[in-house]
């Protein structure tokens, strides 16, 4: 009989596979691992206390920090929350934008996530692949509203701005080119006996234990349950959208892999469909009836006001806001909670009165008091915010679940009795965020 | 006198080979990556202002290694420590020696090798000097006295005692075939032609030796899908706690490794020097045979970067299912049946 020791391996926080935002400590026996322990709150960043001491739209940007590889979906699901609890109803045309914002964002998710899983298990080729794809989504966002990452698109009661010009055709250029990556990389590891052997049966969690983790997304689908927010509570305009809610049976990698494929295609049905149903915005108007923004600044420095009532301002879209005839399509008609159009800012004394009201402190949109929870589908699952409001201008208190804090809950038992190797592969199909994880 | 200053020029000439094809090499893994993945690669190293699509990168790669500070851990194993590039790195250069870049050729009134390292044992020198290189991986992970060393050093050592046996059932097909374990004589007998057509190569002789020949290569290379023991992505690897030079040397030993073994590959499976129904002699067959050793060595090297860059890696107990059930199991057998199509071949007086 000999002695046998175990030893303990620190992985993270300062590893490649580790993002630096995590640590796992394992405890090894030769490369078998008989024990782990997640720590987690290096990016902490006190996302909750912030919306507390932040106006209700100023709180905004800050959601867009908690899962940065979709951040537009962190944006509408926090919107959402709150006009749910200011029983606000948003126009048509906002929700079909928002439906469209998050599914690209979804979609950049999923091609992050199995990229860099795949990248993991050292198939680096088909990360750059996905990646290129990314690419051409974070242009059409890039194009939609001004920022690839820290987007903060989704407004109170509104977006920022209306699609841009030919936004529809840049997307039907990008899909295609979205569908090429995804099947290159189909093509180089669906059928890959090294891929297959790595993936399968690995990192398994029965329906049971995710369902009692309280595990939601593709992570819960892959194990068979048919769960999906868009479909069991349908918000926004998912109940008149045509889309199906890909689910695995073994509940290991390569499940959750083939969920995430599946779940790209289906992203990409859900926007060609918004396209399709969306309600026009208001008609555009004669050229000769629009004045560049700056204009209109100018001579309402200069004192004179004489063009403001026959002109209309022409601001892009996308930088600077709606403009005013489309600022009706997609904000709220609730000034309380809305911010004024740009030229409404710079053109009108009324307006520039608006504005400063509503973002000066103390003074700002108010939220009559409540509370509300909203939960929308994050690209890792049920991303929810529960929102008070005790009446001021700012939260009571908002608290975010985060949907890959509960798969982190469960990843040690995934990881138990495993090898080392099978890690990386496993955390990699977590799709762990750490800016949605510590928040 | 001029003998010696003859293999003198012959090894400095392997050498330089080898080393110069290393520093190429990475120049070549980064363009090919790019171009395989739609990049670019590395094109910002400029000579005044000549770039010549980055090919300085490995000037400036290895100015940058020799001047980074050598750091190194309190706590690691000192003589150790600095000993195991040294040996990794020493072990598969002088495997370069007994490469056959060409055979020999009249000029001058006498015979020239062009090989530096004649020996009828030739087979047995690099198998075993490319098994010794892993000590330098085992030390190397154990004298960093960190547990990411220590796995991809043991990772090593498993890999290396399941690959190196392999390899040498595989490898005894075609030598059974040869009839011979020097190198030379290995590619004088592939320069034949069976049926008056068909170079005897071993590629088209022994086959499935080839194939399993390439997948042992790349696992002794330690190169993706076999880059266990430096998995970048899990353990990062045996080297962890090196840098500078020392990190470059392990890097260069996996290089050089890599050519040591397309090189072997090129000897006994693509006739080595040999070019096809041509008759090599004088100083310009001699040229002819060195290019021609080169292109195959190259050819074969390219072969496993695109593999490299195409396949994810294997798990450990994969690895050793695949070395142990699959490459020893199918190595005896090509080995018991070339035994005995050799002898029926030889009682039928065919070949």
């Amino acid at each position: 009989m000999t002695h046998k020791k175990s030893y303990f391996l620190n992985m993270g926080p300062a590893h490649p596979a580790m993002h630096g935002v995590i640590r796992l400590v394992l405890e090894l026996d030769g490369e078998r691992i008989l024990n782990t322990e997640v720590e987690i709150g290096y990016l902490h960043r006190a996302f909750e206390k912030h919306t507390e001491t932040e106006t209700w739209s100023n709180a905004v940007p800050y959601t867009d920090r908690l899962n940065y590889v979709s951040p537009l979906i962190n944006n509408s699901a926090f919107c959402c929350a709150v006009e749910t609890v200011a029983g606000v109803s948003i126009p048509e045309r906002v929700r079909y934008l928002r439906v469209i914002a998050s599914e690209i964002s979804r979609v950049a998710d999923h091609l992050t996530c199995v990229g860099a899983s795949a990248m993991e298990l050292g198939a680096f080729t088909v990360f750059l692949y996905l990646m290129e794809g990314r690419e051409y989504l974070y242009q059409l966002i890039d194009c939609l509203c001004g920022a690839r990452v820290t987007t903060d698109y989704a407004r109170l009661g509104g977006v920022k701005g209306d699609l841009p010009e030919g936004f529809a055709e840049r997307f039907r250029a990008v899909a295609p080119k979205i569908r090429k990556v995804v099947a290159d990389s189909e093509a180089l590891l669906n059928r890959n006996r090294i891929f297959l052997d790595r993936v399968e049966g690995v990192g398994v969690i029965s329906q049971a234990d995710a369902l009692a983790y309280g595990i939601t997304g593709p992570f819960l689908r892959s194990t068979g349950v048919a769960y999906d927010v868009r479909r069991a509570h349908p918000y926004l305009v998912y109940d008149r959208l045509d889309f199906e809610v890909p689910v695995g049976t073994r509940g290991d990698n390569l499940d959750r892999y083939l969920v995430r494929l599946a779940e790209i295609e289906q992203s990409l049905r859900i926007v060609e469909q918004c396209f399709a149903q969306m309600p026009e915005g208001p008609v555009a108007l004669s050229p000769w009836e629009m004045k560049d923004a700056f204009t209109f600044e100018d001579m309402g420095k200069a004192g004179s006001t004489a063009l403001l009532p026959r002109c209309l301002a022409k601001t892009c879209r996308t930088l600077d806001g709606s403009g005013r005839d489309k600022a009706a399509g997609v904000r709220a008609d609730e000034p309380a909670l809305v911010l004024p159009s740009k030229e409404e800012v710079y053109g009108s004394i009324e307006g520039l009165m608006n504005q400063f009201e509503a973002v000066m402190w103390s003074w700002g949109m108010r939220v009559p008091a409540g509370e509300a929870y909203h939960a929308v589908e994050g690209g890792n699952g049920e991303l929810g915010f529960h929102v008070v409001s005790d009446g001021s201008d700012r939260a009571y208190r908002v608290r975010c679940r985060p949907p890959c804090l509960f798969i982190m809950a469960a990843l040690p038992q995934m990881l138990n009795g495993g090898y080392v190797a099978d890690v990386v592969a496993t955390f990699g199909s977590v799709n762990m965020i750490a800016g949605e994880l510590d928040r | 006198m001029i003998l010696l200053g003859w293999t003198a020029a012959k090894v400095a000439g392997a050498l330089g080979f080898g080393l110069g094809l290393a520093g190429f090499l990475g120049w070549v893994e980064r363009k090919q990556s790019a171009v395989l993945q739609d990049r670019i690669g590395a094109n910002r190293a400029d000579i005044f202002g000549w770039r010549i699509l980055g090919l300085f990168h490995p000037v400036a790669d290895g100015i940058k290694l020799m001047t980074k500070e050598d750091f190194i851990p309190r706590g690691v194993l000192r003589p150790f420590h600095d000993l195991a590039p040294a040996l990794s790195l020493g072990c598969c250069m002088v495997c370069l020696a007994a490469l056959p870049f060409g055979g020999e050729f009249e000029a001058f009134g006498g015979s020239w090798s062009l090989q530096p390292l004649p020996s009828p044992v030739g087979l047995v020198y690099v198998l075993a000097l490319l098994g010794l290189g892993v000590h330098g991986v085992v030390m190397a992970g154990y004298a960093s006295r960190s547990n990411y060393g220590l796995l991809g050093g043991l990772r090593g050592a498993a890999q290396m005692i399941a690959t190196e046996v392999c390899m040498a059932a595989i490898l005894a097909g075609p030598v059974f075939l040869y009839g011979t374990l020097d190198l030379q004589e290995a590619v004088r007998w592939q320069g034949r032609l069976l049926g008056g057509w068909l170079p005897a190569w071993g590629v088209f002789t022994q086959p499935l030796a080839f194939l399993l020949f390439l997948v042992a290569g790349t696992a002794a290379s330690k190169r993706t899908p076999f880059d266990l023991p430096e998995g970048e992505s899990e353990i990062v690897g045996y080297h962890v706690e090196y840098s500078g030079m020392k990190f470059g040397m392990f890097m260069m030993s996996d290089f050089i490794e890599n050519i040591v073994v397309c090189g072997l590959g090129a000897a006994l499976f693509l006739g080595g020097w040999q070019v096809p129904f041509a008759h090599l002699g004088g100083p310009l067959g001699g040229a002819v045979m060195l290019v021609s050793f080169g292109a195959k060595t190259c050819a074969l090297i390219f072969l496993l970067m695109q593999v490299r860059w195409t396949l994810p890696r294997l798990r450990f107990d994969q690895l050793l299912d695949l070395g142990w059930k699959w490459l020893l199991p199918l190595a005896l057998a090509n080995f018991l049946a070339t035994v005995w199509a050799v002898w029926w071949l030889g009682r039928h007086a065919c070949l």
